[in-house]
């Protein structure tokens, strides 16, 4: 192919771990929740869609971007926690179907009101002044917000490793995800564990959310592609596991963006090829359990 | 319904149940309701929801002016006319069916809207079948070929040959000779590129390469850097309503406009407004019209003011402004006529010689395309009156058959 050099090659890496970053925030969170609760989340794209919706909120009543990336998470968060408690919580030991069915028609509820409320149209959403622009980065012109965003990601996993691997809540995350049934033998309130890491989950979706405002503005239906594709994150980096939707998440974003650079109408049916791959060589995924939907 | 704009499906459902229960009431009032004749119902089929929602929506702000004014100015001997507006979600199946309830049920007596070359072809399919007039306000070039044209079909709107045929002559000889597209893989993006490549014949004109996405797109950057290492001197971005609004932000983010000149073949005056100066910035597009022309033009400034006064102050955007020469060419047609029978309804619409609001129209009469002029437009940048003086026009190619296809071209018998 004419004009392909290196530095092509090098910004199209850049912008498949950018778009990849938004994968993987919204891969944690359904891998955490998924992980832990047995819960497959469909509402997942619904909370990252009101994440944008709510620094829109925030920001037309006097926010910037830089409260809304703490206040965002916080308020999505704490519905995340009442969705939880009320909704999910009556139907723990029931089959994975039953909260997979309520949280598939949440989401449809969630996407409804946010059109009732702000209207089916949609709103541009603007780049905070100071990640405006594009920087060199050595092969060519990459726009500053998108290393942010790729800044922001890390500095979220950062935080969410040193949780579970630094605290003693972290500990007992761990072990409930192994085996929550010891763990509540031992004399833990694993409710309270799953409470908490529902709201954690649906926070970090928020965040992921309020980060791809600025790239695509804010629609009611943002959440439901980039769901299907974070499931697939998900199932490629193994079900549960947190390392496997972090690689899994930037290795399908580099996926997209080289097949991009190729063969631009395949993109969207490489993420799918990709998953068909990992899954008959590697059944679980990258890190998953095996036997772990049964 | 005639002045309401249905903010939400449900509101569509709900009277869409209210029809059905006037039907089912039907027998039973028959006799109360023969002595009232029935309103002229036009059938309004547009995507409401979707990519290209903020101009769907300014289309059937613009379609109830064309109404209040029929109907303020008597409507057909006293009877009236009403608009019947349905989602179609930007979906070529939903649109048949919204079009064929609207005939079926509504009995819609015209269909005038959609908003997408790929979509408008299906609602034809329908009318054509049900031999209903339908005039479309979007760019299509097939709906006049052969194939997909019957008497019923009219096209208020450009065709996207007018349109990158303008556009691309303007460009193409101040901007340079080497392009690049960024083109939304439907027809609409297909057609345009055809259109600029068949105006850049005999210019001289290279292209470099042909990027197509997926319509509904919300991310380029995997693209972007491909089409800045083709080093163009423009990029025409072929796409419509969002994804032109995040293609140019996009762009922008990337640096594109530092080397590149960036060349749209419609320029939409919502998502201007909506997507602010910066991502427009430099562009420079087509537009079947731009409301600031009324300082020159007595009909843009009565239409103008008509749209002001029935929707608080705001000012029509371009494919609004369709949707408001779609309905007032039918309805005046209706008038000539006399009556609402389609075949003299037809005629009288092969015969309207108009100016609605952008200068003068007429329907060809081979292919029922709405000759008319062509403005290229750019952003302005200072000396802005208002939140809605947001361009300049730059260059205004007149009304010219020899710009569109010829008759033969599209299969007609001259």
């Amino acid at each position: 192919m004419a004009g392909l050099t290196l530095d092509l090659i090098g910004l199209q890496l850049f912008a498949g771990v950018a778009l990849g970053a938004v994968y993987v925030l919204l891969a944690i969170g359904l891998s955490l929740i998924f992980g832990m609760l047995t819960v497959v989340n469909f509402a997942h794209g619904a909370f990252y869609m009101l994440g944008a919706y709510v620094g829109l909120w925030l920001m037309a009543h006097g926010g910037n971007f830089w409260l809304c990336l703490v206040l965002v998470p916080l308020v999505v968060g704490g519905i995340g926690l009442a969705v939880e408690r009320v909704l999910i919580r009556p139907l723990y030991g029931r089959g994975i179907d039953y909260p997979l069915l309520l949280t598939f028609g949440l989401s449809y509820i969630i996407v409804e009101l946010v059109r009732i409320t702000f209207g089916k149209a949609g709103f541009p959403f603007d780049t905070p002044e100071v990640l405006q622009g594009a920087v060199d980065i050595g092969v060519g012109f990459f726009p500053l917000y998108r290393l942010f965003v790729i800044a922001a990601t890390a500095v979220i996993l950062f935080g969410l490793w040193l949780f579970l691997e630094r605290t003693s809540f972290g500990l007992i995350i761990r072990a409930g995800a192994r085996d929550p049934l010891i763990v509540r033998v031992l004399g833990v309130n694993v409710s309270k564990v799953w409470l908490i890491v529902f709201g954690m989950g649906t926070a970090i979706a928020a965040f992921a959310g309020l980060l791809a405002a600025p790239l695509q503005g804010v629609i009611p239906e943002m959440g439901g592609t980039i769901l299907a594709e974070a499931f697939v994150v998900t199932v490629v980096g193994g079900m549960g596991s947190l390392l496997g939707a972090v690689l899994a998440g930037i290795l399908v974003g580099v996926v997209v963006s080289m097949t991009s650079l190729f063969a631009p109408e395949m993109a969207k049916v490489a993420i799918f090829a990709l998953m068909a791959l990992v899954l008959l060589i590697r059944p679980q995924g990258f890190f998953g359990r095996a036997g772990l939907m049964s | 319904m005639t002045s309401k704009t249905p903010r939400s499906t449900t509101l569509n459902r709900r009277s869409l149940i209210a029809g059905g229960a006037a039907i089912a009431a039907a027998p039973f009032s028959f006799h109360t309701a023969r002595a009232q004749e029935p309103t002229i119902k036009i059938g309004f089929p547009v995507p409401l929801t979707g990519p290209y929602g903020a101009e769907a929506q300014d289309q059937v702000r613009a379609a109830e002016v064309a109404i209040a004014e029929f109907n303020a100015g008597g409507g057909l001997g006293g009877r009236k006319a009403e608009l019947l507006v349905r989602d179609d979600k930007l979906n070529p199946g939903e649109a048949a069916t919204r079009a064929l309830e609207l005939i079926e049920n509504d009995k819609a007596n015209f269909i005038v809207g959609s908003l997408s070359a790929a979509v408008q072809l299906a609602i034809n399919n329908v009318t054509k079948q049900r031999g209903v007039i339908f005039n479309s306000i979007s760019q299509s070039d097939a709906i006049n070929e052969v194939a997909d044209f019957s008497k019923y079909t009219f096209h208020e709107a450009l065709t996207p040959h007018l349109t990158a045929g303008a556009v691309g002559r303007y460009a193409f000889s101040k901007f340079g000779k080497k392009v690049a597209f960024l083109t939304a893989d439907y027809a609409y993006g297909h057609e345009m590129v055809r259109g600029f490549q068949e105006a850049g014949k005999g210019m001289g004109v290279e292209v470099l390469g042909d990027i197509r996405h997926p319509i509904g797109a919300t991310d380029f950057s995997t693209l972007l850097p491909r089409l800045q290492s083709m080093k163009p001197d423009i990029l025409v971005i072929n796409n419509f309503g969002r994804d032109q609004q995040i293609a140019l932000k996009q762009a922008t983010d990337f640096g594109l406009k530092k080397t590149t000149k960036i060349v749209v073949p419609i320029m939409l005056f919502t998502g201007r407004q909506s997507a602010g100066l910066a991502a427009f910035d430099g562009v420079v597009g087509g537009t079947s019209y731009y409301w600031g022309i009324e300082d020159q033009l007595p009909s843009a400034k009565s239409f103008n003011d008509q749209f002001r006064k029935l929707h608080g102050g705001r000012v029509p955007s371009d494919y609004g402004a369709m949707g408001y020469a779609g309905v007032r060419t039918v309805l005046q047609a209706v008038k000539n006529a006399g009556t609402v029978e389609t075949d003299k309804v037809i005629t009288a619409l092969e015969s309207l010689k108009y100016d609605y609001y952008k200068g003068p129209q007429y329907f060809r009469k081979c292919d029922h395309q709405s000759v008319q002029s062509v403005m290229i437009i750019e952003c302005k940048t200072k000396d802005m009156r208002n939140d809605a003086d947001v361009f300049q026009v730059v260059a205004n190619e007149a009304p010219n058959e020899a710009n569109l296809r010829s008759c033969e071209a599209l299969g007609h018998k001259a």
